[in-house]
């Protein structure tokens, strides 16, 4: 089995929409709970879509404002201008 | 520079980043260039191509600024608010400060020290990708400082042990343990350096210190730690991308690199897991309401995520971290050992110990049950005993230190958790002593290092501790009041028992709160409500 991956944000509600997105584009995500915290976990691989995120948010959206609300993540990171990755590669 | 007046089609984050790491960086002519980076090979790390560099978050400056800003703007007004609305009393119970001190006193001088060490670091390398990554992360770790210091002001109006945190930091035992790790890397190579800051610690170990410290801070109502913490935090992922990427960059340069780097890596995880034993004694005994216990996060931070990054990096030749198995060993027994430690030395340290409720070592049966009730409950219960006969025990004789951690020595063997573990070297007609087989090969690979270790408990014997009036040869000279005078600790105020400081005649006299968060444990001591 592949390891996981994960990525954690600050529980507000700009990560709000950005965490549905995620639950939406990665059906076998785990999404976990923690005070003040939610952290996402994934086996081998996770991905983060603009497009997702600025449905829900009816506006313009770089990714790179992840960066406001994260907290920490592991993997690998391939970032474009449409997608955020994190994956394991072994 | 484009004439006409379309406005110019935007880049992609990709092609920003690769004008601004590529096309602003240059090969010096006037000087050659191995004059101008003197410090990029000694270390036999070898670099063929720099532009091989990829930093995958690819933040180009005006992001940089942009959202660096905004996490600003959103810390300062949390502090405001909790200040104005004096939040310190909004805390679980005032024993939570206390790892708010060990916190602030203990890591926020490294973050100041991490802005130094990126700032020397970044200097030293010659690709520009990699030098703007150690400029983003030196300014990141300067911003953490500050907003940490914000909090530490704030705290001292109301709370002992914060008052001199930077003085005490160069001198006091406990604090030297953080420092000396963080002095160790900033006086290795640039290379050096950011394995063991980026990598080992940022990457593989961080979380253990940020994630259930912060989650717990939040937990225990204390909205300023939360926020600073997340703040920091939210940099901190740049800043762990940049540990795996400048690993995985050495790695793919040279095979030469690979045992450089594991080495390294070995040496690292050991220094950083060590210096982690202040944080799983925070979790399990510091935090009053507890989020997991340091077992569970070792498991889950290290074992789980730091097994996946390893399986990950098996591909280059990299295996797991040596002495992994031994951590493993003690991970239901460091934070146990470590809250004895300070139990026995309070008094001499800017922060309370405590005995911990009956509920606390229910919880702490419960998470470690094949350890505590068995090896550490007793011996907190006799010395409950012996507090409520009125004979709290302070130990009044100095710790012997590992050579290396600089921690008491009073970690116990891997497979024995009743007997000490104790490891000895010797050198140029010198000995010297360990805690582990791992703090022991990291002096044999580099003794001549080591052996200038400023190690707290021999130069207070040195006499090195004294301010300059003290006199050792008067009749009723006191060399631990001395001590403490010359580490700036108030005796009666800063450290020893929690349930006799003015920390807690405070807390109840301005709060009209239980000293113990609301749990079943009566008032005790001497401490009356005001009316």
């Amino acid at each position: 089995m592949a390891d996981s991956v994960f990525i954690a944000f600050q529980t507000n509600e700009d990560s709000r929409p950005i965490i549905e997105a995620i639950e939406a584009d990665n059906p076998h995500a785990v999404i976990n709970a923690f005070p003040a915290m939610v952290k996402i976990d994934a086996i081998g691989r996770l991905v983060i879509k603009r497009e997702s995120i600025e449905a829900r948010i009816g506006r313009d959206f770089d990714l790179r404002e992840l960066q406001l609300n994260l907290i920490s993540l592991s993997g690998n990171i391939d970032e474009t201008d449409d997608e955020f990755i994190l994956e394991w590669k072994a | 520079m484009s004439t006409n007046n379309a406005a110019p089609k935007k880049l992609s984050i990709k092609d920003n980043y690769a004008m601004l790491t590529r096309g602003l960086g240059w090969d010096t002519t006037y000087q050659p260039m191995d004059k101008v980076f003197p410090y990029d090979k000694f270390e036999g790390i070898k670099v063929h191509d720099w532009d091989k560099w990829e930093d995958p978050f690819r933040l180009t400056m005006d992001a940089y600024w942009k959202y660096q800003g905004e996490k600003e703007r959103k810390l300062y007004a949390i502090i405001d608010a909790f200040q104005q609305n004096n939040g310190q009393f909004n805390v679980t119970d005032p024993r939570y400060i206390n790892a708010l001190k060990l916190f602030l006193t203990g890591v926020s001088p490294l973050e100041y020290a991490a802005h130094r060490g990126f700032a020397l670091a970044g200097r030293n390398f010659r690709g520009a990708g990699a030098r703007i990554a150690c400029q983003m992360q030196a300014i990141d770790e300067l911003r953490h400082a500050q907003t940490q210091v914000h909090t530490i002001s704030h705290y001292n109006k109301f709370f002992n042990g914060f008052h001199d945190f930077k003085y005490m930091h160069d001198r006091v035992w406990y604090l030297s343990v953080p420092k000396s790790y963080f002095e160790d890397a900033m006086s290795a190579g640039p290379f050096e350096f950011v394995t063991a800051i980026s990598f080992s610690f940022e990457y593989v170990l961080t979380n253990l210190l940020f994630m259930p410290f912060m989650s717990g801070a939040a937990f225990n109502g204390d909205m300023a730690t939360v926020t600073f913490g997340f703040s920091a935090q939210s940099d901190e992922s740049r800043h762990m991308t940049l540990g795996l990427e400048v690993v995985k960059f050495l790695l793919e340069q040279d095979p030469d690199n690979v045992p450089i780097i594991q080495k390294w890596v070995d040496k690292w995880f050991w220094r950083g897991y060590r210096l982690l034993t202040l944080v799983a004694m925070m979790m399990d005994y510091m935090l009053p309401k507890r989020i997991m216990s340091w077992q569970e996060a070792w498991e889950t931070y290290f074992e789980k995520n730091g097994g996946a990054l390893f399986h990950d990096l098996e591909r280059y030749g990299i295996r797991m971290p040596r002495y992994h198995d031994v951590a493993m060993k003690e991970k239901d027994r460091i934070s146990h050992e470590a809250w004895g430690i300070f139990y026995n030395y309070t008094h001499a340290a800017a922060l309370h110990t405590w005995i911990p409720s009956d509920d606390e070592m229910k919880w702490l049966g419960e998470k470690y049950p094949n350890t505590f009730d068995k090896l550490y409950r007793p011996r907190l219960e006799y010395w409950r005993e012996q507090q409520q006969a009125g004979n709290r025990f302070y130990n009044n004789t100095l710790p012997m230190l590992c050579q290396l951690c600089q921690i008491p020595m009073a970690f116990t063997e891997p497979d024995d958790p009743t007997k000490i573990c104790y490891r000895e070297s010797d050198y140029l007609g010198n000995k010297y002593h360990f805690c582990s087989d791992g703090c022991k090969d990291i002096f044999d690979n580099e003794p001549e290092k080591y052996v200038q270790a400023w190690l707290p408990v021999h130069q207070i014997y040195q006499g090195n501790c004294f301010e300059k009036d003290a006199d050792p040869t008067a009749a009723d000279f006191n060399p631990l009041a001395e001590v403490m005078r010359y580490y700036h600790i108030n005796v009666g105020e800063d450290g020893h028992e929690f349930e006799d400081s003015p920390d807690r005649k405070n807390w109840l006299r301005w709060t009209g709160k239980p000293s113990h968060g609301g749990e079943k444990t009566p008032e005790t001591g001497h401490a009356e409500k005001a009316t």
